[in-house]
Parts: structure tokens; C-alpha cells; sequence
């Protein structure tokens, strides 16, 4: 009979993995397009610096059960489904990718900097050629942070239907099945373990650049 | 007509004064040393050469021209800029960092390497052995050379040295600066050489400016520095007397 359950939990479980995968790469992807760029922004100004962190704060304080629930009635970009589920987790995922790429770029050494425009770079090349090279550890580091927070938090996606590992999760508190929960948080902390030391493998690997 | 001129020249940051009133003019060839204690605005002046500060009031002329009619990336390509510690792209090769500015102007690639092999050797490094090392593999003299090196890539006319050698032991700092001499007189560069080490000046310069407190208390060659009853300029030469050193 235990074999049936596995049998069963194996099968959806790859599906359910798949859509967590999917939730994951999706939210940090656009964490990524929107943190980045809007990082170097406010490293070139005090004052986006100031609105543009304060506003991912505010996100990354509001509790994720309640994030969920807000967004569901909102029309257009809430709902129940994935998009919505994508939207909170980019909300999650935004401040230390933003973060970093801040704190990356102005801990550039000021003498190196200050060379890179006595050259002649323009400033395209400046940020090109040598800050975001010299940033990239720093800002992998905010994407390895995120990433692994992303794939813990995702587990509550399935709260609003946007499937993933939480659905198990959810089941199994719902009938009191402590497999069917453990069938989700495993695997989810075992993603976990693996982002975390595939991207600091990466990290190290460009700090020694 | 003079490859740098300051015509009364002011700079302000948030209504503090900083430079104020300086006119001098740096000839083709020579090497004009900008001498003052910490503070007195060596720096503020040296990046007013190269664009990367603009006068409040006066003008600065290079080449003939105002710095502010100048395209300021065109203008510091032009200009060969060494700081303390060199400033080196970490992680750059050493062949990398000396060949940037031939790159930012797109030399062919062949033209590039056999420019940086040429400059490694001509500052002491051996191309063979240290084009390839990243800037961290290299002593602060080597590095110091490296940037004398990457400055000279592009054939500068002008030369701008902010305290190059301020961080280096006694006697490298000697052997960096007799490069310089022989550099200086094979390659006939202008040269505008800021330092705090008046011993280091009146080795370097054709000619020295004393800056005090923003204004331009003394200028002329190492030996009428040597005869200046100007104050400040007595306080340093104060620095070269024999029991001047023992404090
Ligand atoms: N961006 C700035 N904002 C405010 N004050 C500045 C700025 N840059 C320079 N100063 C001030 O201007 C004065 C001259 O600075 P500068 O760096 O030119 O001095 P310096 O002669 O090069 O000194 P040092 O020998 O210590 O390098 C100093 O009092 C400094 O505090
Ligand atoms: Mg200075």
C-alpha cells in the first residue's frame, strides 16, 4: 500500500516539479530584468537610490501568505494562477538582486573608476568594461540569495493554484498526511541546496577572475 | 603656444573655493611639478587638465583650445593619467590594462599587442613574463610601472602624474623616478607631476608651482624654488636642510 502512495506521489511529483522549476526560473528571470537595470540606475543617483530601495523594502515586508491573498482580487494583475504567483515572487525576489547590484557597483575601487574615465571611457564603457565586471560576484550573490528564498517561497504558490511542490505541501496539512507534506518540502529544500551551491560555485569562480 | 595654460582659474565645490585665481602655462616638453601640502588642491588642478573637472571661472586651455570646447573622451584619449597605486583594471591582464586606450580607439589587434610589448619593455617589464599577470600578481613598484606604461600606450602629448610613486618604499620610489627621467628625455613629453615630496620635485621638475591653500604661491625652476623667500616655499625648503630631516 506504501508502494502505491509513492508510486502515486512519484508520478505527480514530477509534474509538480516541473511547474515549481518553472515558477522559480520564471520570477528570477524578471527579478533580474527589472533588478539590475534599475540597479545601475540607482547606483549612478542617490535619488532613485533612495525611492527605487525603499520601494523593494516596503515589498520584501509584507508577509507572503498575505502578499498572495492581496493580489488575488486585484483585476488584471491579480487573480488565481501562476501570474499571480509570479508577481509575488518578483516582488520577493527584487530587493537583494537590486540591493547588490547597488552595493556592487559603487564598492568599485574609486581609483579604478576614476582611471577607467581619465582613459576616455565613455561612460557606457565605464559601467561595461569595468563596473559591472568588477560588480558581477557581487551581484551573482544577490541572485544565489533570492533564488534560494524564491524556490522556498514558491511553496506557498500553490495556495493561490499555481501548482508547484506546495501543493503537496498544502494537501498534507489539509489531511493531516505528514508523507504528502514531506514529499513537498524535501525536494523543495533539497532545489534549494543545489542553486545555492551551483550559483556559489559560479560566484567564486568570478571573484577569482 | 603653450600645450597647457591656466588663465586665472577658480574652482568651487558647495561655495567653498578651492583653486582660486591660478594662471600659469605648461610648455611643450617640459615638466611643470605641482608642489603643496595635502590639501592645497594639486588634484582639483590635475583634473581640470583632462576634463574630468571644469573651471568655475577662468579658462584652461589645452592645445589652444578651452577644455569645455574640447570632446572630453577625445581629449582625455589624448591625455596620459597615472595615479598612486596605479589604478589598474584588477581584473584585466596586464596587457589588457597598458593596450585599453589603443583598443578604445581600435587599433588592429596586431598593432595593439606589438604596442604593448613594446611599451612593457621599455619600462622594465619583460613582455614575455609579465603581459599575461593580472595586476594583483604584481609589486607596487611594478604596477606603478604598468601604469606609466598603459599612460604612454596611445602616444600621449601630455602626461598627468598624481603623487605616481606616493606609496612606494625609498628606494623604488628613487629607481621609478629616474624611469621617469630617462623616459622623459627620449620620449619629450608634457608632463604636469603632482607630489608633496619636494625632494621628489626638485629632482623631476624643469619647472615647480607651489600651491597654497588653492593659490599659486611660487612658481619658477628647482633653482630659484632653492632662492624663493615666498613663505610656503620656505617650509619646504626647510624639509631639505640636513637637521630639517631629523623632525
Ligand atoms: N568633491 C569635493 N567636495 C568637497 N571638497 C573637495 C572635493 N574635492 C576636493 N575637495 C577639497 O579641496 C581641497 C583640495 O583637494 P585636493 O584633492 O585637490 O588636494 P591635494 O592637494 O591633492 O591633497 P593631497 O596631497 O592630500 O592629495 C581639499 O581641502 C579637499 O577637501
Ligand atoms: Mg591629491
Amino acid at each position: 500500500m506504501l508502494s502505491d502512495v509513492l508510486q502515486d506521489l512519484l508520478e505527480e511529483g514530477g509534474e509538480l516539479l516541473v511547474q515549481h522549476l518553472v515558477l522559480v526560473f520564471v520570477s528570477m528571470a524578471i527579478a533580474c530584468a527589472i533588478g539590475i537595470p534599475l540597479g545601475i540606475a540607482a547606483a549612478a543617483s542617490p535619488r532613485t537610490r533612495r525611492f527605487a530601495l525603499a520601494f523593494a523594502g516596503i515589498g520584501q515586508t509584507i508577509p507572503s501568505l498575505a502578499l498572495f491573498g492581496f493580489l488575488i482580487p486585484i483585476p488584471f494583475i491579480g487573480g488565481i494562477g501562476e501570474h499571480t504567483a509570479i508577481l509575488a515572487l518578483v516582488v520577493y525576489a527584487l530587493l537583494p538582486v537590486l540591493r547588490n547590484t547597488v552595493t556592487g557597483i559603487l564598492g568599485v575601487d574609486a581609483g579604478v573608476r576614476d582611471s577607467a574615465i581619465a582613459m576616455g571611457m565613455t561612460p557606457r564603457q565605464v559601467l561595461r568594461m569595468v563596473e559591472l565586471p568588477l560588480a558581477a560576484p557581487t551581484i551573482l550573490a544577490g541572485i544565489r540569495i533570492a533564488t534560494v528564498t524564491t524556490i522556498g517561497t514558491a511553496t506557498i504558490a500553490a495556495a493561490i493554484g499555481a501548482g508547484g511542490l506546495g501543493v503537496f505541501i498544502f494537501r498534507g496539512i489539509a489531511s493531516i498526511d505528514k508523507l504528502q507534506i514531506l514529499a513537498g518540502a524535501i525536494p523543495a529544500a533539497l532545489l534549494a541546496l543545489i542553486a545555492d551551491a551551483g550559483l556559489g560555485a559560479l560566484e567564486k569562480r568570478w571573484s577569482v577572475r | 603656444m603653450p600645450e597647457i595654460e591656466f588663465r586665472n582659474v577658480g574652482y568651487a565645490v558647495g561655495g567653498r573655493q578651492i583653486l582660486c585665481d591660478i594662471s600659469f602655462s605648461v610648455e611643450a616638453g617640459e615638466t611643470l611639478v605641482l608642489l603643496g601640502r595635502s590639501g592645497s588642491g594639486k588634484t582639483t588642478a590635475l583634473r581640470l587638465i583632462n576634463a574630468m573637472l571644469l573651471p568655475a571661472s577662468g579658462e584652461l586651455r589645452v592645445a589652444g583650445r578651452p577644455t569645455t570646447a574640447h570632446d572630453r573622451v577625445a581629449l582625455r584619449r589624448s591625455i596620459g593619467y597615472v595615479i598612486q597605486d596605479a589604478g589598474l583594471f584588477p581584473h584585466f591582464t596586464v596587457a589588457r590594462n597598458v593596450g585599453l586606450v589603443p583598443s578604445l580607439e581600435n587599433w588592429p589587434r596586431e598593432k595593439v599587442n606589438a604596442r604593448v610589448a613594446e611599451l612593457l619593455d621599455r619600462v622594465g617589464l619583460p613582455s614575455q613574463e609579465f603581459a599575461n599577470r593580472k595586476p594583483r600578481e604584481l609589486s607596487g613598484g611594478q604596477r606603478q610601472r604598468v601604469g606609466v606604461a598603459r599612460a604612454l600606450a596611445a602616444d600621449p602629448r601630455i602626461l598627468l602624474f598624481d603623487e605616481p610613486f606616493g606609496a612606494l618604499d625609498p628606494v623604488t620610489r628613487l629607481d621609478l623616478q629616474n624611469e621617469f627621467l630617462r623616459l622623459r628625455d627620449e620620449l619629450r613629453k608634457t608632463s604636469v607631476f603632482v607630489t608633496h615630496d619636494v625632494r621628489e620635485a626638485m629632482r623631476l621638475a624643469t619647472r615647480i608651482a607651489l600651491l597654497d591653500q588653492g593659490r599659486l604661491a611660487f612658481l619658477g625652476t628647482p633653482a630659484e624654488f632653492r632662492r624663493s623667500d615666498n613663505p610656503e616655499a620656505a617650509r619646504f625648503l626647510e624639509v631639505l636642510r640636513p637637521d630639517g630631516a631629523a623632525c
